[in-house]
């Protein structure tokens, strides 16, 4: 985790293009510090959150993605894509990934974003 | 240009009707309204409790001004339209406002019956209809010591009780010496006016009223006897009468009503009337829950879809007095031909009475505990056989045990506060009442939402419900209330069904727009139901979603908590070989299987395999001949059997060959929920055929068919459906249930809730006593299982759906 926390915002990587995650749907980059999962909405949007649900470490890639949430796979705990915090009256989050689009490609950023301990 | 439909009657039944129609056809008409009361919408049933000052009267508003703005109707509020031109087409209020149309609702209602006696016209003499009723009962309180009211009925008692709760000194006057003597016997009639003289009201039972005394206004009531009762406030609850003047006086035929067809339509076919106004097959209904039907079937027609028809119904009563419970449905005197059971308690105050014709319920009368009231409703109407339980009939339905036919509802009343109600989540009784009582929950999401109760497996939903029921407190239109699928619609499961085939809705997103969803791509809940309300009506057209499939069928494995995912292969019948028990094996030591489990299903279960593995092992298997056992699918699972007539000493019949047999017909279907099977070779049932949702049990002279049991949760012993002679008519009837099912259950409803919810009296009608009709439901099946048999691993080991397995990227 350490050296997770330790990198640089700007070391983008490319991790493919749009069309190879379906629409309402997500795909799992593996890395050595473990899964981020990579959602893209019906609009097209792409958001990376830590594959791990905040109730028990459900694979959150696995769910049904609905506007801008995701449905856990294991007991359906409500995870918001754009903060990775869970549907209130639930509570956790999972930490987010700096996703940046150019054109169809997609790159991201192993340097998670603050504020959530859940890594 | 829209058609325009002309509404006259502002009230529960015709905007029912309007609210229905805006459901299956929002853009048909341009709606115009006419009301005599100066209010929009309101509940009229909860008068009542707006009467004892319970309720305000904007709690009852059923629709405000914004509602008929929102939805461009046109509404004439305290206009009463006094002349209908047929020729023109030309509706016409008093006040000469005037509206054209292409199609007229009439919805009028009823009136108070006023009986003809001198003095029935002077101020202070009313019925209790309206709110402007209720708010001259509401002044004369205030004013006022003396009331009378004249008729022991349901809506008599009602206003007694009001007019009580607002200070005044009641007394009624009932003709007959039986209270609500329509509704109740002379014990329960008894009971009830016990409990309302203890409260305070006075009764003058076996009276007729002569006269109605008074100069300026109401001073008293004489009785034909000669006695003189004190009155300055005369209720008239004897009855009402439906409201047709306006219709006869355009020439549409009437009797005791304006009398309509099936299709709620008069005899010119543009008028259609709904509601208390109305004959239908001779009766008139003066209770809110036949007035939906009719206006739901109205609605239909209006809507031009026409399939709808309404055949008449059977109602049930209920008293609104709080703290006094009352049930009564059918015929509750019975004849010659009928048996009576009876139970009394006059120390607790309860009083029971279920009146059975041959081994049916023919009506019921309880008094003082009515928890079962809407379960022998419902036994009534679906004409359950009630021979096995009879002698516990009483006790109601929380005494028939875990193997009972029923659902777990009127249990909660006995439980403790620390009985565990959500097992997955561990909510017990008590935190549900607090919340509800906290935070104010009404609905069953609010429950969901605060208390995890009922949000995961939702075997206890039905409990939840009356959680809230007794401690949010009744609605009284419960029964008539729709549920919507989920928090994305309005929509009910059944409404939806069927605008998916009225309207050739052939896409989710098509639903969704069609029917207005609230959230832009629905939820967990909707989508995966869609898709299979889609798939079902569609066969062969639709293409599947997946992602709106719940990952286990989107992976077509079962994911663990772990993340990783189980691999069930097909065995068929449960019956396997050395040669099929060797691939096995050689697979599961080639991918390292951590778990071999032989399932509850007759069959082996590779656990903790990873997802990128999962076409490689499905390729082995492939190879090796099996197919998918859809373990992780609302679908086919197994078909258990016992060795029946090849080896067992008891056996009647093959019955490993006909549950074979049974699975390769079936394998591979999409049911609502998850379906098994059973065929057992003598009534001992090795195979459990008697828990399953389809059982066989093979006897000396065919198959006996069994349906709707359920081992999980809530033990469930099926129905019997009716005995077979061949196995091929044991397929075809299989068939026809499983398509039944399919087409008509709602998603994620097992057969054991879905048949008690439409009644084994139904699906015996449609599959057993109907040739034709199973005949046409098992071709239909059959039809679908052209798309469906395909298997789906051995797709995906070739390359299907690739990007499901693998990752997207890895890094470092
Ligand atoms: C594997 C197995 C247990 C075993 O090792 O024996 C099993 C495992 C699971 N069962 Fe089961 N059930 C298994 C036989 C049963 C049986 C016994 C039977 O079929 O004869 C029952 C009771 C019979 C019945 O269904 O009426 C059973 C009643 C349930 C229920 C309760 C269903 C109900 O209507 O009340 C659930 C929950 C649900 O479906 O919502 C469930 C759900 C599950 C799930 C899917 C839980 C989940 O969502 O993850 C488990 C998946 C395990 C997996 O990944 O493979 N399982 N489950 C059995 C697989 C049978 C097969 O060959 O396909
Ligand atoms: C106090 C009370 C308690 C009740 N309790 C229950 C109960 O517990 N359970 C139950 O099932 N039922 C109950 N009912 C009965 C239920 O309210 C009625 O069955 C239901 O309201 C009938 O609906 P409707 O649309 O046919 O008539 P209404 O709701 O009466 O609507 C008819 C409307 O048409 C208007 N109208 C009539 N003529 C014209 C005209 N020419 N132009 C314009 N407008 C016109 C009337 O003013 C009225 O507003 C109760 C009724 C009352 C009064
Ligand atoms: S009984 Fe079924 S659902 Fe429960 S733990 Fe065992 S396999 Fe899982
Ligand atoms: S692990 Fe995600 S809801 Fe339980």
């Amino acid at each position: 985790m350490q050296t997770t926390a330790k990198k640089q915002m700007n070391d983008w990587i490319e991790i493919g293009t749009l069309d190879a995650i379906p629409c309402l749907g997500a795909r799992v980059v593996q890395t050595a510090d473990g899964d981020i999962a990579v959602f893209r909405t019906a609009d097209d949007r792409v958001f990376a959150l830590r594959d791990r649900c905040p109730h028990k470490g459900g694979p959150l890639s696995q769910g049904i993605v609905h506007g801008n949430k995701v449905a856990c796979p294991l007991h359906d705990w409500k995870v918001h894509l754009d903060t990775g915090l869970a549907v209130e009256p639930d509570e956790g989050c999972a930490a987010r990934y700096p996703v940046r689009i150019e054109g169809d490609r997609i790159f991201l950023s192993l340097a998670p974003e603050e504020g959530c301990p859940n890594l | 240009m829209k058609e325009k439909l002309v509404v006259v009657g502002n009230g529960m039944a015709g905007m029912r009707a309007v609210e229905e129609l805006l459901k299956l056809a929002p853009d048909k008409y341009a709606i115009t309204v006419f009301g005599a009361e100066p209010h929009p919408n309101y509940n009229r049933i909860l008068l009542s409790p707006v009467l004892t000052g319970e309720k305000q009267f904007r709690e009852i508003l059923l629709n405000d001004d914004a509602w008929y703005a929102e939805h461009g109707i046109t509404l004439h509020k305290g206009k009463t339209v006094v002349e209908i031109d047929r020729r023109r087409r030309l509706v016409k209020a008093s006040d000469g406002t005037a509206s054209t149309y292409d199609r007229l609702l009439l919805a009028t209602g009823s009136n108070p019956f006023i009986l003809p006696v001198p003095g029935k016209d002077l101020p202070g003499v009313i019925g209790f209809r309206d709110f402007a009723d209720v708010e001259t009962m509401l002044t004369a309180a205030k004013e006022y010591r003396h009331a009378v009211v004249i008729g022991g009925g349901l809506l008599g008692l009602e206003a007694a009780n009001g007019l009580l709760k607002q200070g005044m000194k009641v007394t009624v006057i009932h003709l007959v010496d039986t209270l609500m003597e329509r509704q109740l016997d002379r014990a329960a009639g008894r009971m009830l006016k016990k409990a309302l003289e203890a409260r305070g009201v006075h009764f003058r039972l076996e009276a007729k009223t002569q006269e109605i005394i008074g100069k300026q206004r109401v001073q008293g009531v004489r009785l034909v006897d000669g006695t003189e009762l004190t009155a300055d406030l005369v209720v008239m609850a004897v009855g009402i009468r439906p409201n047709f003047a306006l219709a006869q006086a355009t020439g549409i035929h009437c009797e005791k009503g304006i009398v309509v067809s099936d299709t709620l339509q008069t005899y010119d076919p543009r008028v259609y009337a709904v509601g208390e106004c109305v004959q239908h097959r001779g009766l008139s209904y003066g209770l809110v829950a036949p007035l939906f039907e009719q206006a739901k079937v109205c609605a239909n027609h209006l809507a031009e879809l026409g399939y709808a028809r309404y055949e008449g119904s059977i109602t049930s009563t209920k008293l609104k007095i709080t703290g006094i419970d009352l049930f009564s449905a059918g015929d509750f005197s019975g004849d010659d031909s009928t048996d009576e059971i009876v139970m009394q308690d006059a120390a607790r105050g309860v009083y029971k009475k279920v009146v059975l014709d041959g081994n049916k319920i023919r009506g019921a009368v309880m008094y003082g505990d009515t928890l079962d009231g809407a379960w022998y409703f419902q036994m009534m109407r679906d004409g359950t056989d009630v021979s096995a339980f009879r002698e516990r009939l009483l006790f109601g339905q929380a005494h028939l045990g875990d193997a009972g036919h029923g659902d777990i509802k009127q249990r909660i009343n006995l439980m403790p506060d620390d009985a565990e109600i959500c097992g997955c989540n561990g909510v017990c009784k008590g935190t549900i009442v607090k919340a509800i009582g906290e935070k104010k929950l009404f609905t069953l999401d609010e429950v969901r939402a605060h208390t995890k109760a009922s949000s995961s497996c939702g075997s206890c939903t039905g409990l939840v419900e009356a959680l809230l029921a007794t401690t949010a407190g009744g609605d009284y239109s419960t029964a008539t209330k729709k549920k919507p699928m989920c928090p994305c619609t309005d929509h009910s499961h059944d409404e939806l069904r069927i605008a998916i085939r009225a309207q050739s809705l052939k896409t989710i997103p098509a639903v969704m727009q069609q029917l207005q969803w609230k959230t832009p791509n629905g939820c967990g809940k909707c989508r995966p139901a869609l898709n299979f309300y889609l798939l079902t009506a569609w066969p062969g057209e639709y293409v599947d979603d997946n992602q709106s499939r719940f990952i286990n069928e989107r992976a077509h494995a079962n994911i663990q908590k772990d993340g990783t995912y189980s691999v069930v292969p097909r065995i068929w019948g449960g019956e396997t070989t050395p040669r099929e028990l060797r691939s096995l094996a050689e697979i599961a030591e080639k991918y390292r299987v951590p778990t071999v489990h032989i399932t509850g299903g007759q069959r082996i279960d590779f656990l903790g395999v990873k997802k990128e593995t999962l076409p490689l092992i499905w390729g082995d298997l492939s190879q090796a001949g099996f197919v998918s056992g859809h373990a992780y699918g609302k679908a086919i699972r197994t078909v258990k059997t016992c060795v029946g007539s090849q080896w067992c000493r008891f056996g009647t019949q093959d019955s490993t060959t006909l549950g074979i047999q049974l699975e390769k017909m079936a394998w591979g279907a999409w049911t609502p929920h998850k379906f098994k099977l059973g065929v057992s070779g003598c009534p001992r049932n090795c195979a459990e055929a008697t828990i399953k949702d389809f059982g066989v049990v093979c006897v000396d002279s065919g198959y006996e068919l069994h349906v709707g049991g359920n081992g999980g949760v809530k033990v469930r012993v099926t129905d019997f459906l009716c005995r077979v002679k061949t196995p091929e008519e044991a397929l075809e009837y299989c068939a026809a249930f499983l398509q039944l099912y399919r087409e008509e259950a709602h998603y994620l409803e097992r057969t054991a809730p879905w048949i008690e919810r439409v009644g084994l009296a139904y699906v015996k009608q449609r599959v057993v006593e109907n040739e034709a009709g199973r005949k046409e439901l098992a071709d239909r099946f059959h039809y679908s299982q052209k798309f469906s048999q395909d298997d789906p691993w051995a797709a995906r080991a070739q390359g299907a759906e690739r990007h499901e397995f693998i990752p997207l990227k890895m890094v470092g």
